[in-house]
């Protein structure tokens, strides 16, 4: 191979190289990389949205005003994360006490196809009796998801179908203004303090 | 009769297979087993447990059997930087010599798919694990409430 036929390989090949880091840049770090998901929830008063609860009350983001609420996604035919979730959420419960008579804990099934209503509010009773169960249209929970920020996916398996979801608990202050998160299965330690910030915060706003 | 000689007489008597086939899962202990109830049998369940290698081979897990599920698989469950949750068959699982593994909630569980019973609080289930070198090893897993988190209820 002559020495100008090599040169010009190499040429080819540093190119393509230079493109390829390029491609990768603009994936990555570039313009063409994605939107982060994980962006703030907008304040409750800032979503529209309307479900039914277990009761078969209508319900939405302005239901949740006046106090301060922990709301969550998930569906009943998941056996790890929401149980584990629920349970967890019942445990912080138990440890606040009467500290947390007012607050509105919500569980938004990201799945009404399967958890209707009825569906829901079985559920929801095996837990703390604080936890309520909200059940909407394809578009309704679609508009809820949007509004804190939360994703979810239908994942097909044999026969049937899961649940990819975000699974963190989202925590808003009586004014329906976004206060914090608790991520999926956080310490009872960590979790039950921003539990507690938040209702400090309810209490200097009615003082 | 040395001790090892005979537990490994007992196992194999125990679940009907010749010693000579094994190679290290009778040394596997299951601890802390537990599930929570079902409600009705659409929904799947998930039981947890420890299982810890007191040998000292690897002992690697292929699979599960239990006449409560048609479809027993061990899951795992993974959070992404986004907090979102996704379940996916967690394949085999090798127990290192002197270790354990844990199935726990919010990570590996065994997954019931296709209940052919409620899981009713109070009762227990068998739950067989099947080994890559041939053992067998069943326990019975009992069945906590609901709201359950842990083998302590």
């Amino acid at each position: 191979m002559s020495r100008r036929t090599l040169l010009t390989y190499g040429a080819a090949i540093a190119s393509m190289l230079a493109l390829a880091l390029f491609i990768g840049w603009w994936q990555v770090d570039g313009t063409g990389a994605p939107e982060p998901v994980a962006q703030r929830p907008l304040p409750l008063t800032q979503m529209e949205f309307q479900m039914t609860d277990q009761g078969g009350e209508t319900v939405g983001p302005a239901s949740l005003l006046g106090n301060p609420s922990m709301v969550f996604f998930g569906f009943t035919y998941c056996p790890d994360v929401c149980p584990t979730t629920l349970s967890d959420i019942s445990g912080w419960l138990d440890d606040l006490g009467d500290d947390v008579a007012d607050m509105n804990v919500v569980f938004i099934t990201v799945d009404p196809e399967r958890d209707t209503v009825p569906a829901m509010a079985e559920y929801v009773s095996y837990f703390h009796p604080a936890i309520q169960g909200w059940s909407g249209t394809l578009d309704e929970t679609a508009r809820a998801a949007a509004g804190f920020r939360a994703s979810y996916e239908k994942v097909a398996t044999d026969g049937h179908y899961t649940m990819n979801h975000t699974a963190s608990v989202f925590l808003f202050d009586a004014d329906g203004r976004f206060a914090s998160t608790i991520d999926y299965h956080e310490p009872r330690e960590f979790a039950v303090p921003k539990i507690r910030r938040v209702l400090a915060r309810a209490e200097e706003e009615t003082s | 009769m040395r001790k090892s000689t005979f537990t490994a007489l007992a196992f194999s008597i125990l679940v009907g297979l010749p010693t000579a086939s094994l190679a290290g899962s009778e040394d596997i202990v299951v601890e802390d087993a537990w599930s929570r109830a079902s409600i009705g049998i659409n929904r799947p369940g998930a039981a947890y447990m420890t299982l810890r290698n007191t040998g000292t081979e690897p002992v690697t897990l292929l699979g599960l059997e239990t006449p409560l599920a048609m479809m027993p698989d061990i899951h795992e469950t993974k959070t992404d930087a986004n907090g979102v949750s996704s379940m996916a068959p967690a394949g085999e699982i090798i127990i290192p010599p002197g270790e354990s593994v844990s199935l726990e909630p919010g990570g590996m569980h065994a997954m019931l798919m296709r209940l052919q019973t409620k899981m009713v609080e109070g009762e227990t289930f068998p739950l067989t694990m099947n080994f890559a070198d041939g053992g067998k090893l069943t326990v019975n897993v009992p069945i906590l409430g609901i709201a359950a988190r842990g083998p302590e209820g």
